[in-house]
């Protein structure tokens, strides 16, 4: 389902990745390990096109990232649930509209539009907060609407950068709990973390080791 | 549409101070091009009224006599653009001339021979055009029968003289003020464009397309130019209801003339254009933003 052949990233003179070769099958949950810069980000950045200029090749359900027109790009996009580490929610919108925003951007219908985000919102503990603006909302609860937007638009992979990096523990391990329900629905979730205990305590899946832009291990998780 | 025009909205909300300096900018630039259009509609009613509707009078030479005169009709109409003719003999003209001026008869009385001229009056069918008339004026002076023509030409001349400065000017000004607004809209739409990136980029992650994003922004010069186009013309009226009985008194003595205001059509026209303007600055910096 997601191929990667010889992906490398350079970053001016640095390869910030080196002939990363990769598949990864349909309803994996793959955990991304490894230090800070090691290039784990930089990955899922490629899978998103959100870094668009690399070397080698990258096939999601055959579709070649390097040959993507700029109209079929928002089409691919909505194939992924992003969620980021610093939860990039737009201040000046409700916690419920930062989630719609994906449906909306998807051109459905508001009837729907509210149906689909009062349930994540439910299923993310966060109903009660649908019209809080994200400032006034926890890390925790920032990350849970963050989480929350990234399923509501049932896309078929998730794709987590540091999704746990500013939270505490119960927060994290919370977080992790609810993608881990959305891998047992047949979703592909690669999450991006240094924390490598907590992952190993709470999901089961596939571990990649990064370090200097290089896997350097492939573990499955017990 | 719906959620377009809502996110336009809020974007208008939150930045209240750039929107309103926008749209004065584009309704100052719309009263002067309405001014200007106000100045050519009316003026080109003041040509046509000082016209008399295009009539002109073609004053014959002493050896023409009422045998020419078929001859002469069948010429002059063969240059064409005649609406209507008729022929006043130097009997008739000097009759009227003693009936219009009633209290000097008794000098006309003492006229030895008619001293008028027999004449042709014709009414001309493009009188609007000062050139065309000018140019049948001259064809028709050219016939050797006629002596002379007079269709108002030295004052019209005049007149047309002011008239096509005043156009040049109008024109330059409109085109500068065109390019103010412009401006000034591309970049309110660009500086609203900066104020939300993070907003464009999230929705460029979540799969939002080009025209999404862009929708809004659209709405928004739209509206700009719109309101500013209204509001342009509000101010307009405004000073047409307050000056426009002083200025039609003050011409009364030279010419029955009231000033009117634009026409449905010509209101339509600027508010048309003002919208376009909105659009058209929103497109150049989105253009720009998006290459």
């Amino acid at each position: 389902m997601i191929r990667l052949f010889n992906v490398s990233k350079r970053f001016g003179g640095k390869l910030a990745l080196k002939n990363i070769s990769l598949d990864i099958e349909q309803g994996e949950f793959i955990f991304i390990s490894g230090p800070s810069g090691a290039g784990k980000s930089t990955l899922l950045k490629i899978l998103y096109l959100a870094e668009n200029i690399f070397e080698g090749q990258v096939l999601i359900d055959g579709m070649n990232l390097s040959r993507i027109s700029s109209s079929k790009l928002p089409v691919l996009r909505r194939r992924f649930g992003i969620v980021f580490q610093d939860f990039k929610l737009i201040p000046s919108r409700t916690a419920y509209e930062n989630i719609a925003l994906v449906l909306e951007a998807a051109g459905q219908k508001p009837g729907f539009i509210k149906k689909k985000v009062m349930q994540v919102l439910r299923s993310t503990g966060m109903e009660k907060k649908a019209n809080a603006l994200p400032l006034t909302l926890s890390g925790g609860e920032q990350q849970r609407v963050a989480v929350a937007r990234a399923v509501v638009g049932d896309p078929s992979i998730i794709l987590a950068d540091e999704p746990t990096g500013s939270l505490d523990s119960a927060s994290a391990r919370a977080i992790l709990d609810f993608l881990a329900e959305y891998h047992k629905k047949g979703v592909t979730i690669l999450i991006a973390s240094h924390d490598l205990h907590l992952m190993k305590n709470t999901i089961q899946g596939r571990i990649i080791e990064i370090n200097d832009g290089r896997i350097i291990q492939k573990d499955i998780l017990p | 549409m719906t959620h377009f025009l809502k996110r336009a909205l809020a974007d208008i909300r939150s930045n209240k101070i750039l929107n309103l300096i926008t749209i004065i900018t584009i309704s100052l630039s719309i009263l002067v091009v309405s001014v200007f259009l106000l100045f050519f509609e009316n003026a080109g009613r003041v040509i046509e009224s000082w016209n008399q509707g295009g009539r002109a009078m073609i004053y014959l030479k002493e050896e023409f006599n009422v045998d020419m005169l078929a001859q002469l009709k069948t010429k002059i109409n063969s240059l064409g653009d005649i609406d209507k003719m008729a022929y006043i003999s130097k009997t008739k003209a000097l009759d009227t001339l003693k009936k219009n001026t009633a209290f000097q008869t008794t000098f006309l009385k003492t006229l030895k021979d008619n001293p008028l001229p027999d004449a042709l009056e014709i009414k001309i069918k493009s009188y609007k055009n000062f050139k065309t008339v000018q140019t049948l004026a001259q064809n028709i002076k050219a016939i050797d029968i006629v002596d002379d023509i007079e269709y108002g030409q030295s004052w019209l001349g005049k007149f047309l003289k002011i008239f096509n400065l005043f156009k040049i000017t109008g024109y330059s000004m409109c085109g500068f003020f065109f390019l103010m607004a412009l401006f000034i809209t591309a970049n309110t739409v660009r500086l609203a464009f900066y104020s939300r990136r993070l907003e464009v980029e999230i929705m460029r992650l979540v799969g939002a397309t080009e025209t999404f994003i862009k929708a809004p922004f659209y709405i928004e010069g739209i509206m700009q130019g719109f309101f500013g186009g209204v509001l342009g013309l509000g101010a307009l009226l405004i000073t047409y209801l307050m000056v426009s009985s002083e200025i039609t008194q003050s011409l009364a003595s030279y010419v029955h003339f009231d000033i009117r205001f634009l026409s449905v059509k010509i209101i339509m026209f600027i508010i048309f254009s003002s919208t376009f303007l909105g659009w058209f600055g929103c497109y150049l910096s989105l253009k720009q933003i998006f290459k």
